[in-house]
């Protein structure tokens, strides 16, 4: 279950928000919708723990999130606006990297898998920088698949997704929901997901 | 463990795929003391005396050409945002970098150094005792310069600042690493310089990796 109690942000001289509270309990999915610059970004990071609130705190289970950090990490996937993967690396080797660096078992099998499965047959040896945006988006699609994390982050995972790539995208949500995973996100698009929360900030 | 092995070989993978950028700091270094033996011409004995400090200036500027690319690129693309998300120690992953750093900017540098002495007519001796300080004093220009690179993280003229940064840090080094090829020449011990050297590095591991992690969870906050 994550909870947040009384969140505050300010950044500069401006209050984004202020006493924010919400609570997201397994199998649940939480939408936060907003105008740019509202906070979105910066409330998703305060979740993850990469900010700090200047008030408030984010609970995970029962225990606050600074308590131990790297417990709340192998339950958590954050994906920003920023992918992450490295452009020299093919695509199944940014895989196997954050497998390994998350301490997650993946074989080549099930990491070729996960990349087929959105698309990237023939794809998986070419490093990243010969993919295009939607596809790069994919290969973050494959790495949810594979990470095994209860909880997911994500900011604006329908960004240069085609129509295709946006439904297979809802049906990874809906499975993760499925498998009593908690789902975070925000989207400027309407998103219809079953047992879905609206935060509008 | 398994972690800062991962890290290592992904670093030192990149820089496979990049070869350019590692070969520019190597060539620096290679031409720079090249240059020094064409333009002070053949007095040997002249040579043989301004060798040590030549050859460490010329290391300690090569060191700062990578040290840019420690972190930036990560910070650049949001990987490093997913290091801190992962669930290992921030302190393992950095040390993971700064050894994979040494690897591709010091490592060459020890190996290379007996090559660039002989341009100097340095003689064995003093080859080794080069070799030596190098070995231990190189880790050292590594783990202070991932200092500067992470708190620069994200300025703009970055490079400059962190060189002025971490040059003055890296004085000792200089110092006692040039001192030593020095005293060897004329025959004084160099155990004193060797210690000293292994007391920066012991120094330097023991608190770098802390600060650095440090200054890079505060960078992409």
């Amino acid at each position: 279950m994550l909870e947040a109690r009384g969140l505050t942000c300010v950044r500069g001289e401006k209050q984004l928000f202020e006493g924010l509270n919400l609570r997201l309990s397994s199998g649940g999915c939480l939408h936060v919708r907003g105008e740019n610059g509202v906070g979105k970004t910066s409330l998703l990071r305060l979740l993850t723990g990469l900010a700090k609130p200047d008030a408030g705190q984010v609970m995970w289970g029962s225990q606050n999130i600074s308590k131990d950090p790297l417990g709340y990490h192998r339950d958590l996937l954050f994906l920003g606006h920023r992918d992450g993967l490295k452009e020299d690396l093919t695509a199944l080797e940014n895989l196997q990297m954050y497998a390994a660096l998350d301490a997650v078992s993946l074989t080549q099998e099930k990491a070729l898998a996960a990349l087929w499965r959105f698309g990237l047959r023939g794809r998986e040896h070419l490093p990243v920088n010969c993919l295009s945006a939607g596809q790069k988006r994919r290969v973050l699609m494959a790495r949810m698949l594979t990470r095994q994390a209860a909880l997911w982050i994500l900011d604006e995972p329908f960004n240069a997704l085609d129509v295709n790539a946006v439904h297979e995208l809802k049906n990874l949500i809906a499975e993760q929901l499925q498998h009593g995973g908690l789902v975070v996100m925000t989207s400027h698009q309407e998103v219809s997901i079953p047992n879905m929360q609206v935060l509008d900030l | 463990m398994n972690a800062l092995l991962t890290i290592i070989h992904r670093d030192l993978l990149l820089v496979m795929r990049r070869k350019s950028e590692v070969l520019t700091a190597l060539f620096f270094f290679i031409v720079v003391t090249s240059l020094f033996p064409l333009g002070i011409g053949a007095d040997a004995a002249l040579l043989r005396k301004i060798a040590p400090g030549v050859i460490w200036v010329a290391a300690l500027l090569s060191t700062l050409l990578g040290l840019q690319r420690m972190f930036a690129g990560d910070y650049a693309d949001g990987a490093l945002e997913q290091l801190a998300l992962a669930p290992q120690s921030m302190v393992l992953l950095v040390t993971g970098k700064i050894i994979a750093h040494w690897i591709v900017c010091g490592l060459p540098l020890v190996l290379l150094a007996p090559l660039i002495g002989i341009q100097f007519d340095l003689d064995a001796s003093s080859l080794y005792v080069l070799m030596g300080t190098l070995l231990l004093g190189t880790p050292v220009l590594s783990l202070l310069g991932s200092i500067g690179a992470a708190l620069t993280l994200g300025v703009r003229g970055s490079s400059v600042l962190m060189s002025l940064l971490i040059l003055p840090l890296y004085i000792p080094v200089l110092i006692f690493g040039a001192g030593a090829v020095y005293a060897n020449s004329v025959g004084l011990d160099i155990s004193g310089h060797f210690s000293l050297l292994g007391a920066l590095l012991i120094l330097a591991l023991a608190f770098v990796p802390w600060v650095s992690s440090a200054a890079v969870k505060i960078a992409i906050e």
